[in-house]
């Protein structure tokens, strides 16, 4: 980087490559076995050019579903993704930015406890919690509704950590210049700590939507009914299936719909994403 | 505008006192410089009477309101941080708006205030930009305007030039000062650079270990420093401290033995000990047979229109009797040499030796001497 020599530059390049072209391939696949009939991949030579049959595929995932595999059409899965993704990732931002508000700004009582009961549930991932975060879950009679889906998500150690030590760079004096101006605490958090966080805001909202995005055990967990399916669940659904070769052109075409959602997300929100990692001006 | 009246304020973090009952009576108008070394307690009593930090005991009055118990905003003040604390999201009208807008003026008062502000501070050109597109001048000005248009009782400014180079410094030094002047408003201003004190106070409040060790004008706190803790903190360089005792009605004895008998000052009764403080700039080279003591040259800095010799008293322990005098730049001296000098007449100060508390002329005893002792025995013999 610092030295112009070939033989380095030919050498990091050669390493980005074999790298990029680790990453992409099963992608790349996943998109031809898109665009092939039923059989191709059957026939034990992986086709590695798009085929003729990428239409009748997509039509058929879209409007008509995989009946062998049980799976409605996939627009209104791709909506329950879509309500579930968004729910927890503004719920998480929403809710994260207010506990770290209150623990950097506000002396109360047990404020360190506060703290560090959040950041230990970092090492409880919902996998470890499942059983009794079930249970309560349906005692609550959640079961099967987006509200079940989402908010058990919802609380998270890791954003609120971040936004805490993000408030912590903003200079003290921000906070007392806007208490001699005359502005309470919301009015401080309003004006002049959330344009301030719209960055990390942004970021982590990516961050976020994905992770909803691609939720698995928690949606196969508790919904039974087909309306509430997500459409990760749908993809294993149609890959297992009983007595039959899966279809994997009709999964493939699947797999590149459900990543057409966050793949937008990273790409409309590039910008302000590699802002909010990287910048610290204050 | 209104006056300030702090009594006996104490602030204590747990069971550590780091103000020990400071009291100062601001009038209107007037501009305080409080001045102290890192540490001292000066920004913690500026931000007690901000609102900032909580009042241990004691009481803080500004417009004859005691405010101990109201939100800064309550107060009817505005402040300058050091570092300016501008809202970085916020164009330069945002900044000085916020406060207005917050207090509920309407969009056309807002306007003409922050108009008439930026005017006076020669930001107009700058209202649409960002505070990260403007030098730092202009931000302590932003900063500024932001008090300014406020129309606060009170101006509390903390170290608000720290940030700048010297040059611009001074320029803002000056700024500041007309400022006050012209809108006429309470300035309570808070450094640790004495040369900013001295030209911006109407009155210094020298604090030193959360005590306000003396408050008064800069001319009276430069001639009558009330402590030797004053006496070195204000002047540059700082003045001497002589360790000395006193002989009665022949003089001050020094610690290498030599005999001072300042002209104009009273002295203390014999055998009471005291600290014979000289500033630099009143010791004269004078005519060997003259001097009051003399100076062993060890360094010479050359500072073109005056030159510091450094040095000791002869036969002075290390570290003991060290002395500075601050020649005219067209003296030539040498390290090695012996400077025969006098103490300008009514400069000597004198502190007790034990509290460090100045020697009030009352209190000193013995007449003081009308002409030179040297002379006279020079002239006996």
């Amino acid at each position: 980087m610092v030295e112009n020599r070939p033989f380095l530059n030919l050498l990091s390049h050669l390493v980005l490559i074999v790298g990029v072209v680790i990453v992409a391939f099963p992608v790349y696949v996943a998109i031809i076995a898109s665009t092939r009939g039923p059989n191709d991949f059957m026939s034990g030579i992986i086709p590695l050019l798009p085929g003729p049959h990428t239409l009748e595929n997509y039509r058929e995932v879209l409007f008509a579903g995989v009946s062998t595999s049980g799976a409605p059409p996939i627009g209104p899965m791709m909506l329950n993704s879509l309500v579930m993704a968004l729910t927890i990732a503004i719920g998480k931002i929403a809710i994260s930015l207010l506990s770290a508000f209150a623990i950097v700004y506000f002396r109360f009582p047990f404020r360190q406890l506060a703290f560090w009961a959040i950041f230990i549930t970092l090492m409880l991932p919902v996998e470890v919690r499942i059983v009794p975060t079930f249970k309560v879950v349906a005692d609550l009679h959640l079961l099967d509704s987006y509200a079940g889906l989402s908010i058990p998500l919802i609380a998270s150690a890791t954003a609120t950590f971040l936004f805490r030590q993000f408030f912590l760079t903003v200079p003290d004096e921000l906070a007392e210049a806007a208490r001699v101006d005359g502005a309470g605490p919301m009015k401080f958090f309003r004006d002049i700590l959330l344009p301030l966080s719209r960055t990390n805001i942004a970021a982590l909202f990516v961050i976020l939507f994905i992770y909803g995005w691609n939720q698995y055990l928690w949606p196969l967990m508790i919904t039974t009914k087909p309306e509430y399916y997500t459409i990760v669940m749908a993809i294993k659904r149609m890959a297992d299936v009983a007595d039959a070769i899966p279809r994997w052109n009709v999964v493939m075409a699947t797999v590149v719909l459900a990543m057409l959602p966050p793949v937008l997300v990273v790409v409309l929100m590039q910008r302000l994403f590699v802002k909010g990692l990287i910048e610290s001006e204050k | 505008m209104s006056a300030i009246n702090i009594r006996n304020v104490r602030k204590s973090y747990g069971s550590v006192e780091v103000i020990h009952g400071v009291s100062i009576d601001i009038a209107d108008g007037e501009f305080i410089v409080i001045v102290g070394p890192s540490g001292c307690g000066k920004s913690t009593l500026l931000r007690m009477v901000a609102g900032l930090e909580t009042i241990t005991s004691g009481e803080i009055e500004i417009g004859g309101r005691v405010v101990n118990r109201l939100e800064p905003r309550e107060r009817d003040i505005a402040m300058v941080f050091q570092n300016y604390a501008l809202y970085p999201h916020m164009t330069v009208y945002d900044n000085m708006a916020y406060g207005l807008k917050i207090a509920g003026l309407s969009k056309a008062d807002i306007k003409t205030r922050v108009a008439k502000a930026a005017e006076m501070l020669q930001l107009t050109p700058y209202l649409d930009r960002k505070p990260r597109a403007l030098s730092g001048g202009q931000r302590q000005r932003v900063a500024m305007g932001r008090a300014l248009v406020r129309d606060p009782a009170a101006f509390l400014l903390d170290e608000p030039l720290s940030n700048l180079d010297a040059k611009l410094r001074v320029q803002m030094r000056l700024e500041i000062k007309q400022l006050q002047r012209s809108v006429g408003t309470t300035a309570l201003y808070v450094t640790h650079d004495q040369v900013e004190a001295m030209t911006l106070a109407d009155r210094l409040v020298v604090m030193h270990d959360g005590v306000a060790e003396q408050i008064d004008t800069p001319m009276a706190v430069y001639s009558r420093p009330a402590t030797t803790y004053v006496a070195g903190f204000i002047g540059s360089p700082a003045m001497n401290m002589l360790p000395a005792e006193s002989a009665g009605n022949r003089g001050l004895t020094l610690t290498n033995g030599a005999v001072v008998k300042p002209r104009g000052t009273r002295l203390p009764e014999a055998g009471r000990k005291v600290i014979l403080g000289v500033r630099p700039e009143h010791l004269v080279l004078v005519a060997p047979g003259n001097a009051d003591l003399e100076l062993d040259v060890i360094a010479i800095e050359t500072l073109g229109a005056d030159t510091l010799a450094h040095g000791k008293l002869p036969g002075a322990a290390n570290g003991d009797g060290d002395l500075v005098a601050r020649l005219p730049g067209s003296v030539s001296v040498k390290p090695g040499d012996r400077l025969p000098l006098a103490i300008g007449p009514g400069m000597a100060h004198l502190f007790d030796a034990g509290t460090g508390a100045r020697l009030e002329e009352v209190d000193l005893t013995v007449d003081a001497p009308t002409t030179r002792t040297r002379k006279k025995t020079a002239a006996e013999a």
